[in-house]
């Protein structure tokens, strides 16, 4: 390719609250500057993990590099950084857009600015982009553009008056988008002669090539054989590969030179070694300094993660290890279990995240997985002045040597429609928030902030809320720090047997309920027996609730005659092989979907 | 001696569907009923000369309602039989009939053609639990028909009860067995109804037969408490009323217990004819189509095959021979499969003892009660 005019280049990003409508407009974008044809184009190019397309989200950062011909008879290069969409990912996402130089705020025409919404403008602003609003879905009954247009300059402060109207599902309109791109999005700046300094923001492993770092080059020029430095973690390589993003294949090219986005290889073996945030350089011209804005991220919630079948633990490591080839912020760690046996305490960003991954882990590595309930840090701060982090609730020290506890808060904020204000604070009450104020968008719609524990959401906190608001409130949270509360370890005994893994920490006022609808629930899992079997919930030595599984009575067939033989014994069959996939806890026999099962007690 | 063999001959036609029966049955017009016999036969004759060194030790006539097939083609079926295979002489020859379905007539001609026994569906002496199953006749339909068997010369009858029928008292139950017993039929079977998929029972009890099987409380269905004190009490009953238990749910005057269903748990070979009947020959379980078209068309060819393993074998010798009372011999076992029963099941065999569950004198193991109780707890044990 012949020398890459900056001026012609426009970095940018699409944001929007889920299902807005984002990935389909980046189709349609793909799809109008003659990338594919819509004949090739399977819907929705860039969520190319078959668990992406199925849940609507998207988990990886994607890129692609699309030429187009403005109306001034010009030649663009657009490289579109399609974002991570869910705040689990929040981190991922500020990198991303920190790799471009402006976005696109899609807002539903309809449904108008979602929490969402607010909460990736503002990420964006954050990062001095220029941020120019789209409406999108004009097409459906119940759009209302004026109405969205005035909240979005009412609310966010960005002029709307003249945003494209458009349906990114037919393309009506999209040309506006595009030319606004050019317009409105300015072109990267940048010395391609000055020391090289790269923003990674986002990296993937392939078994051929090592890792592949995506990157945008903020000065300099890199190109093969460059010796390169990460500057956060020091790893060093040598470039053997840059090139850029075509749709779902990399295109390798020359050099890629300041204001560019592209990728490189260098026979990095582990993505570990290229953070996303961190800043390659030049190993023997390095730049002064880093790009600002690094930090490693942390796992908020960890679970235990067993193998159904003990044997296939070796199995499960080499499927976490592949994983976390390509996802650093994947933890893990060996733990044992007295009734899971061997596995792994995994650290996840978030709910969503850790079911992602037990999904991958499932279908990619076809592994049967036994889960136990998730839980934050916590912070443990003993009497003899230590303080550990807790992350598996059967290392709670005796509590005789705790001075108090700590768990980590989240500020939350909650975009709901007036008639659902009451129910969503009822919500948030039951899940011990801390009411920190309301603003209202319009007169219809208000925004919730408050301040809540992170243990009360991470079970079914989203599900509840959609539920109670049906499916109008709309929810973004981010981390705050961490407060004293009164918390209990809650024990599950079996036949009088403690069982590790079922064990977790809650807020001593609710306790009481936990362990009653714990007991109910496992009562309802746990085969009848030769025998009758208690099953108690305890703190401490106090025992608070009970349930009995009966002893078994009657399991016999009436009949069994000539014609019937094979279909008897497949049901005899179906009985010892449902013994087979159960844990064995002193004498007694509990399933594996018993420890799963846990993870959703209802509320309702 | 030859060896022994049984046939089974599959009429999967009755006047109306049960609530509860999930068997191979259904209405048909008489044009089908013929087509039927026509390719019945066929597989008859076309069979018959593969076991010609075999003497048939037992036939059975099964259901849907046997009894539903004109006089002229249960003759040409018998005659199909007789030619084809060597019977011995005190073969046991059952028809199994539906109350209603039977005349005078029809029995004096079933007795002609070598029919020896009659297995009557009753299961209810209560018009109110007959109409709730389904059935198509009252309980003065039946004693009608009992009476005219009598009188045609049968006597070998069983009769075919039901016990835990929903809303079925324990009393209620007591009342059918004691008038029926009261008849003294040479054998009685008593099954406890089973919730069987596929059937319009499944849909109105499935939700409750659950909760029964989590031991929970029920409304529609007689809890397991009463459905065991029912069982329990027929055994008691009907022994002090001359009958042998002789298999978990069937009961006899001594001498005059089935041949033909003792062959299945014993692992006799036998011969099924029709649509969905199966066969265990040579060690090899076949099992004909139950597509009527298919079958109509090709009979036998279109039959599914599986070969039976030493370990199969073995497992069936096991959890077909406990359902009988009197167990599983082990000299037999021993014969039937060249090793010793506590080779492959020792462990099971001591632990299904420590339980209470299984007793072993020097001839035989059995399950005790309470085994009966957990009958499919103990017999998946023996699965290999």
């Amino acid at each position: 390719m012949a020398e890459i005019d900056q001026s012609k280049i426009r970095n940018f990003c699409i944001i929007a609250h889920i299902d807005h409508g984002k990935s389909t407009l980046a189709d349609r974008i793909i799809e109008m500057t003659g990338l594919l044809t819509s004949r090739e184009m399977q819907s929705q190019v860039l969520d190319n993990m078959d668990l992406e397309r199925e849940r609507g989200i998207t988990i990886k950062a994607q890129t692609v590099r699309i030429i187009y011909k403005a109306k001034n008879g010009e030649e663009y290069i657009f490289n579109l950084i399609d974002t991570p969409g869910h705040v689990d990912f929040n981190y991922e996402v500020s990198r991303s857009l920190a790799a471009c130089d402006g976005a696109v705020l899609v807002v539903d025409a309809a449904q108008g600015i979602e929490a969402q919404t607010l909460a990736n403008v503002y990420l964006a602003l954050d990062h001095d982009l220029d941020v120019f609003p789209v409406i999108n879905k004009i097409d459906l009954p119940s759009a209302d553009p004026e109405r969205v247009a005035h909240e979005i300059e009412d609310v966010i402060g960005i002029e709307a008056m003249d945003a494209p109207r458009i349906s990114a599902k037919s393309g009506l309109n999209v040309e506006q988008v595009l030319e606004q791109i050019v317009e409105r999005i300015p072109a990267p700046e940048g010395d391609p002669d000055a020391p090289l300094q790269a923003l990674i923001f986002d990296s993937v492993y392939d078994s051929y090539k090592g890792v592949i770092v995506f990157c945008r080059i903020m000065e300099g020029t890199v190109r093969r054989g460059t010796p390169i430095r990460m500057m956060a973690t020091g790893a060093e390589a040598e470039v053997v590969e840059v090139g850029y993003f075509g749709p779902g294949q990399f295109l390798p090219c020359e050099e890629l030179s300041a204001g560019m986005v592209g990728y490189l290889t260098a026979s990095l073996k582990n993505v570990k070694d290229t953070r996303v945030g961190d800043t390659v350089t030049n190993r023997d011209k390095p730049c002064a300094e880093p790009l600002p804005g690094y930090k490693k991220v942390n796992s908020m919630v960890y679970c235990g993660m067993y193998p159904a079948d003990g044997a296939k633990y070796p199995d499960l490591r080499d499927a976490l290890e592949k994983l976390q080839l390509n996802d650093a912020s994947l933890r893990y760690e060996p733990e044992t279990s007295v009734a899971l046996g061997f596995g792994f305490r995994c650290g996840f960003l978030g709910l969503l995240h850790l079911e992602i991954i037990q999904e991958r882990l499932e279908r990619e590595y076809n592994l049967d997985l036994v889960t136990t309930a998730p839980s934050v840090i916590y912070k443990v701060y003993k009497t003899n002045g230590e303080c550990i982090e807790l992350t598996n609730p059967t290392n709670l020290p005796d509590p005789a040597e705790i001075l108090y506890m700590e768990e980590p808060v989240v500020s939350a904020e909650i975009m709901v429609t007036t008639e659902f204000i009451g129910a969503i604070m009822d919500l948030c009450q039951e899940r011990r928030g801390n009411y920190l104020g309301m603003e209202y968008m319009e007169e219809t719609r208000a925004l919730l902030r408050y301040e809540l524990p992170l243990n009360e959401i991470i079970y079914d906190f989203f599900d509840a809320l959609k539920s109670r608001s049906r499916g109008y409130a709309s929810f973004d949270y981010e981390m705050k720090g961490y407060q004293q509360a009164p918390l209990v370890k809650l024990d599950i005994l079996i036949n009088k047997e403690e069982v590790d893994a079922l064990s977790f920490i809650v807020h001593a006022d609710s306790a009481y309920e936990r362990g009653r609808k714990m007991c109910e629930k496992l009562k309802g899992e746990i085969p009848r027996h030769l025998f009758e079997i208690p099953i108690q919930a305890a703190i401490g030595s106090k025992i608070i609730a009970r349930e009995t599984v009966k002893a078994m009575r009657k399991d016999v067939l009436a009949k069994c005659y000539g014609g019937d033989i094979t279909r008897k014994k497949k049901l005899l069959e179906k009985q010892k092989e449902g013994k087979k996939r159960m844990r064995q806890i002193g004498n007694v026999e509990i399933p594996q979907k018993a420890f799963m099962s846990v993870l959703k007690l209802d509320d309702k | 001696m030859k060896k022994p063999l049984s046939l089974y001959i599959h009429i999967p036609f009755c006047v109306r569907k049960c609530a509860y029966c999930d068997f191979l049955s259904f209405p048909a017009d008489a044009r089908e009923r013929e087509q039927y016999l026509d390719a019945l036969i066929c597989e008859i004759r076309t069979f018959a000369p593969s076991v010609a060194d075999r003497t048939v030790v037992s036939v059975f006539l099964g259901g849907g309602t046997p009894s539903l097939l004109t006089e002229t083609q249960l003759k040409r079926l018998m005659d199909a039989v007789y030619a084809g295979f060597s019977l011995q002489s005190d073969a046991e020859i059952t028809i199994e009939a539906n109350p209603g379905t039977l005349t005078a007539h029809k029995l004096f001609c079933l007795a002609k053609m070598g029919i020896n026994r009659l297995s009557l569906g009753l299961q209810s002496a209560r018009n109110e639990e007959l109409r709730l199953l389904g059935r198509i006749h009252t309980y003065e339909e039946f004693l009608d028909t009992y009476r005219l068997a009598g009188e045609a010369g049968f006597e070998n009858i069983n009769v075919d009860l039901m016990s835990a029928l929903p809303g079925q008292t324990f009393a209620a139950w007591q009342e059918t067995l004691e008038r029926v017993a009261a008849l003294s039929p040479a054998h009685i079977s008593a099954y406890s109804l089973m919730i069987e998929e596929g059937t319009p029972f499944f849909e109105t009890y499935h939700e409750e037969d659950e909760k029964r099987r989590r031991g929970e409380a029920t409304a529609l269905l007689p809890d397991e408490d009463t459905e065991r004190k029912m069982y329990r009490w027929t055994d008691q009953f009907l022994r002090e009323q001359g009958y042998v238990h002789y298999e978990i749910s069937n009961f006899a005057k001594p001498g005059m217990e089935c041949v033909h269903n003792i062959g299945y748990w014993i692992r006799r070979e036998y011969a099924g004819f029709g649509l969905g009947a199966a066969s265990l020959l040579e060690e090899c379980r076949f099992t004909n189509t139950t597509d009527r078209n298919a079958y109509r068309k090709q009979g036998r060819s279109a039959q599914k095959v599986q070969k039976l393993t030493e370990e199969d074998r073995m497992e069936e010798l096991m959890f077909l021979g406990l359902r009988m009372m009197s167990g599983v011999e082990k000299k037999r076992f021993l014969a039937k499969t060249g090793v010793p029963v506590h080779k492959p099941y020792g462990d099971v065999i001591s632990l299904l003892r420590s339980q209470g569950l299984l007793e072993e004198d020097e001839d035989y193991l059995r399950l005790t009660a309470r085994g009966i109780d957990l009958g499919n707890y103990c017999m998946a044990q023996f699965l290999l």
